[in-house]
Order: C-alpha cells, then structure tokens, then sequence
C-alpha cells in the first residue's frame, strides 16, 4: 500500500452533510414532519429541549427537534448556539408562580388544600400498555372540561411558613449571577446552582436525586408541592416604569419539604429543595428539588459525604452540552498524542526488557533453573520493522 | 455573514475576551476566568481558541489552523470554513504566511516570529487536575506556587519506570511561577514554546479559562537535574520529506506490521519536498 497523505476533509464533511440530510428527511415517499405537528405531538421533546437549551420557544424548539432528528441533547445544543446571539434588552421580574394558571397542581403532604388537588395531563396513573388503536391513528379524543379553578392556589411552603414549620426565605436583593456570562466561581451562591440546574441535563439529575433516596445524602424529601401551568412574564421598561406582560410561560415547579433536625441558632423546621423547568417535566423539576436539597447540606451544617452534596461535583457536571461536547471530541483525531504515547510505551518497554536482560545474563544457568514458573521473556509486540 | 457579526462574536463579547487576555499576558501563565460563550461547534471541539481567535482577528489577518499539524484534517477544516464564512479573512495552509495561527495539539515546526499569534485549543487548562479534581483546592495551590504534588508524581514516575511518564500535555513551569499546561502538544514541542517570539494564547472553553505567553518568556518543561527533560519522537525520518527534526505520525500500512512514518506538520512536509527533499517512501516510489 502506498501512503496518500489524508486530502479530502473538505469534500468529506460536505458529502456526510448531505448523506445527513438526506437521512434526516428518510422515506422521501412519506409526507415531511411540521413544525406544528411537532410542537403539538411531541410536546415533551420540545419542552425538554427547550429547558436544557435555556431558551424558551416552542416553534423553535419544534426546529431544532426536526433538526436534530429527536435527538434532544443536539436539539438543546441548537438552542443554546442560536440564543447566544441573541441581543438583551430586559430582564424579566421574578415570575409568580402562585398566580399561574394552573392545569396541574398536586401535593403529596395534604390530602386536601385551598386550590384543591388537579391531576392535569399526567401518565401518573395510566397503565403502560402500548396502545395499538393509536398506532393505527386518526383519534380525536375529547376530555371533559371543567371552569378553571377561581380559588387561589397558596403555595405549599407558604402554607407552612405562615405557622412557622418551614424556612424563611433568605432575602436577597442581590442581582442574580448568570452563567452565561460569567463563568463559575465557588463558592457558588443557590441563584447560580438553580440556574445550572434549571439548564442541567434531565438524566443526570435525575441519576443524581435518586442517589439522595438511596443513601448517598439523604435529606428525608416530601413532594410538597408540584404544579405546573402558564405563568406570565413581566418586564419593567425604563421609558414606563412600570411592569408590562409580555406573555406567558409554560413551567413545572416542585417544592421538596425536607426535615431538618434544627441547629444552635435555628428551632427544628422544614427546609426546602426547589425546582424550577421550562415546559412539563415534572421528572426533571422532582429532581432538581432534591438535588437543590443535597447541595445545600454545607450552609445547613450537614456532613458534606455524597456526590450530589458537593456543589463542585455536580455543577461542573450537570450541564450536558458542555458533557457531551467534551465526551465526544474524543473521536477527533488524536494521532499526535497518541502517537507519543506509542514511542513512550516502546521506551518503557525496552527499559524493562533491558532490565530483565541485565538480571537474566549474568549466570544463563541459574535462570534456566528457575523452572516453569519463570515468565518468559516478553516479546516486543512494539517493535517496527 | 448575514445576520452575525464580523467573526461571529458580537464586539461586548470580543472586548470581554480581549480584556481577560490583557490580563493573561499581564500575568504569564495564570489561567483567566472569562465568561465563555455557547459556540455553534460543540465543546471540546476548540470553542475557546475559536473564541480568542474571533476576538483578535482583524480584517487584513491571514488565518491558518491545524489539527494535529495538519491543515486537512476534519475538525481544522470545519474551524478554517467558520472563520471563512463569519469574518471573510484570507486563509492559508503556509504557516510563514499566516498571521494567526490556530492549532490543536501542535505548534507548527517552522519557527514563529514576532509578528505571529497562535492560538490553542485547551481541552483541560489545569495542569494539576488529575492529582486534584477540585478547582477550588487547585486555585489554592497556584495562588500559594503549591506545586509539590506534581514534583512528587515525577518523581514516583522516576522511581517506578526510571523515567518519567508523561508524553504529552508535558507541564512547564512559565515565566518561574505558574505552572501550566502546554495543551496536550507532544512534549516533543514543548522547547519550541521557551522564549517564542511570537505571542503564544491560550483558550479553554468549556472550562471558562484564558492563559497566555508573551513572546519571549521563559518555558521551562518540568524535570529533575539528574533526569533532564527528554522529548519524545519516533527514532526515524520522514518517509515523505527525509526529515529527522520534525514530529512524526506514525501510518499503518498494512496487517504484517508495516510501518510508515510521516511529518506530522502536513505544510511543513510539503514545503520540504517541493524543496526537492525526498525520503525513502519517495524514493521507493520513484524506483517503481
């Protein structure tokens, strides 16, 4: 074989661009997927890339799915690459949650509470049997429909604050840190750990809140609360002076209600772990909550022991573009440290094979006599002709 | 490009890179702090010697960028087209020609000059990290010039192989008071960073870090007086060009253990063998 140096990048990235594209579109023979289509059936893809890709659109979350082919960590990398260019001109007021509207809100502490308990559209007690007569499509199905609660809905937390079982809210009228502009610096305060949670990936957090429950920095959850519905948003333009809505936001949020044992200066209470996500995933936001918890173990004078106690670990961990980018750069070529690493390893070898060599010589006798047991001399596998 | 600006970076962003990398030059070696942003090619893949590289590109600048010393290979491809298509610039495959240099894992084997900047691809800025995950812990030690731990993994190196065991990402001591990681060039470059003319940047992207090295300083690659530094390279020459002085790749050329080893630095190679230098590959070649 004779050696062609490798030409032809070029050519190659745009031929493999095209076979993608072709492969992305598949069956040419059946109709192509609309973005509405997509935002619309595949919600819970477009919301998940929506949450991790920090940028809430639904159309364009429904984009970057297309895209992405389903892939939703790619479909979350779009969103984040095009919102990097995106210009600031507000920043939001804190959204409200507690004046939402509301299409989901349970509470796993009481049975019964102002607001009610709504079930909204949940899998939670639907049997996982796959359904053939949706396979086979055109169903239109109808839910009854009832007036949306008038009652308001208190959070839980505030339930119990009001009789003192549950932690005050620290007040902070700090600017909030933001990642995306400024790298991260520890110790890191719970707006900045919220927030790398809030864009953290799903399955991560997910390993990690479920390793609290098993041992690894338990912290006794209670789902408190989980609601999830459209809450608005508000910003305040200087020209006005006052706040204007400027739409609205679907979000989960979950309120974990943890003991605590109480310290010197603090009575026995309720602490909080607290979770936040664009869209419906209340899976994401359960464990957000207690992995919020967990970190909070050094401020609340808890043994710092589990991974997901130790904010370093998980932040530096938690975000999945950055994982996957760097996991995967690992199929770029290497063939430069690689190839030092070959010529390091025959060096060593050689050294020991010389060391071997210098033991063995001296008296050829006696290493015979050694028996079966000797190893034999190893061979240099390494060796280039 | 329509819609972006010139060399994708809006200019806040580009200013916030340049202000991190005047610190960094302020203090060789130190690594910066400085808010990255989300890039179109994942992390891992160069986003932060793209974003330094964005940051000090001008109009009139002639870019060239390698992997692994090769201007072909795909991901310098992808990094060169980027910059043709967001900033317009000129690019090259010359290394004399280029007035920004953009590399990964390698510094090209034509020597820089003073009119030059190359810029690295950082995939891990922290030299200490595999004896101390926590860059808490590890800011500490370079805040303290801490770096008995990594003397002692040299000399267990020493003790154990009776070498020492680093063959890449080689640490070097900059300017006599950061320790820093070269990036994982082959220590076989690693004396081409001592005292370079030209400007030497650094950017790490997922990891948020900017360092650099003016030309001229001091880089010293760590090891002991009685086990000086050696650099490694296969014990060859080019099969291509002949050349005994540059890094060499090594090519499997077929199942029975054949070998071929070629220059490293593609642009390197091919100048030699337009100079009429011919190695014995060429020569088996010719023959036939």
């Amino acid at each position: 074989m004779a050696y062609v140096a490798v030409k032809g990048g070029e050519r190659a990235i745009d031929n493999a661009h095209a076979w993608l594209a072709e492969e992305r579109r598949g069956d040419p023979a059946l109709p192509d997927l609309t973005l509405p289509q997509i935002r619309e059936q595949l919600g819970r893809a477009v919301d998940r890339a929506m949450a991790e890709g920090s940028l809430y659109d639904p159309d364009l979350g429904a984009l970057a799915v297309k895209q992405a082919q389903g892939d939703l960590i790619e479909a979350a990398f779009l969103l984040r690459a095009y919102r990097t260019t995106l210009p600031r001109f507000a920043h939001s007021r804190p959204i409200d949650t507690a004046a939402m509207q509301v299409e989901r809100r349970i509470s796993a502490v009481f049975k019964d509470l102002p607001g009610g308990q709504i079930l909204g559209p949940t899998y939670d007690y639907t049997h996982r049997l796959l359904d053939f007569a949706l396979a086979a499509g055109d169903l239109v199905p109808h839910a009854p429909k009832a007036h949306a609660p008038q009652e308001p809905m208190p959070r839980v937390p505030d339930i119990l604050r009001a009789e003192g079982m549950m932690e005050a809210d620290a007040p902070d009228d700090a600017e909030p840190g933001d990642l995306t502009r400024e790298p991260l610096t520890f110790p890191a305060d719970r707006d900045v750990r919220l927030q790398a949670l809030a864009r953290g990936d799903e399955g991560f957090l997910l390993g990690l809140g479920y390793s609290t429950q098993r041992g690894y920095g338990g912290s006794h959850p209670f789902a408190g609360e989980i609601r999830m519905g459209e809450a608005a948003v508000e910003i305040v333009p200087p020209e006005l002076g006052f706040a204007i809505d400027i739409g609205d936001v679907v979000v989960t949020e979950c309120q974990m209600v943890n003991q605590f044992k109480g310290s010197k200066t603090v009575p026995p209470q309720f602490t909080r772990g607290y979770g936040l996500v664009f869209g419906f995933s209340e899976r994401k936001a359960m464990a957000m909550a207690l992995v919020d918890r967990a970190m909070r173990a050094e401020e609340l004078g808890e043994d710092v022991t589990a991974p997901a106690q130790n904010v370093e670990f998980v932040l530096y961990h938690s975000d999945n573009i950055e994982a996957t980018g760097f996991v995967e750069h690992l199929k770029l070529p290497h063939y430069v440290d690689f190839q030092s690493e070959l010529q390091n390893l025959r060096r060593l070898r050689a050294e020991v094979e010389r060391a071997a060599e210098a033991e063995q010589s001296p008296s050829p006798v006696a290493a015979e006599g050694r028996g079966e047991g000797a190893a034999p001399p190893t061979p240099h596998e390494g060796a280039v002709p | 490009m329509i819609g972006y600006n010139f060399a994708y970076l809006d200019e806040q962003t580009k200013r916030m890179i340049r202000r991190a990398l005047l610190k960094a030059v302020a203090i060789p070696g130190h690594q910066v702090p400085f808010g990255s942003r989300e890039m179109p090619l994942p992390y891992g893949w160069g986003t932060g010697g793209i974003q330094v590289t964005a940051s000090v590109l001008g109009q009139q600048d002639v870019l060239k960028v390698i992997d692994q010393g090769a201007d072909d290979t795909t991901n310098a491809v992808s990094i060169r087209r980027f910059f043709a298509r967001t900033a317009g610039v000129r690019t090259t495959t010359h290394t004399a020609d280029a007035t920004v240099i953009q590399t990964r894992h390698r510094i090209p084997e034509t020597k820089l000059r003073d009119d030059q900047i190359i810029v690295y691809q950082v995939p891990q800025p922290e030299p200490l990290f595999r004896l101390e995950p926590s860059r808490v812990e590890t800011r500490r030690m370079h805040g303290l010039a801490d770096y008995g731990l990594m003397h002692v993994k040299l000399y267990e190196d020493i003790a154990r192989y009776g070498q020492i065991s680093i063959s890449y990402d080689y640490p070097v001591m900059v300017n006599g008071r950061y320790l820093m990681s070269p990036s994982p060039i082959p220590s076989f470059d690693n004396p081409k960073m001592d005292r370079m003319p030209a400007l030497q940047l650094f950017g790490a992207g997922r990891e948020k870090r900017i360092y650099a090295i003016p030309p001229w300083t001091e880089v010293r690659s760590l090891d002991f007086e009685d086990h000086p530094f050696r650099p490694i390279n296969a014990p060859h020459a080019c099969g291509l060009c002949g050349a005994t002085d540059a890094y060499l790749d090594e090519v499997v050329t077929d199942d029975r253990g054949g070998r071929l080893f070629v220059c490293s630095d593609t642009d390197h190679c091919a100048e030699r063998r337009a100079a009429g230098h011919v190695g014995a590959e060429g020569m088996k070649e010719a023959a036939e």
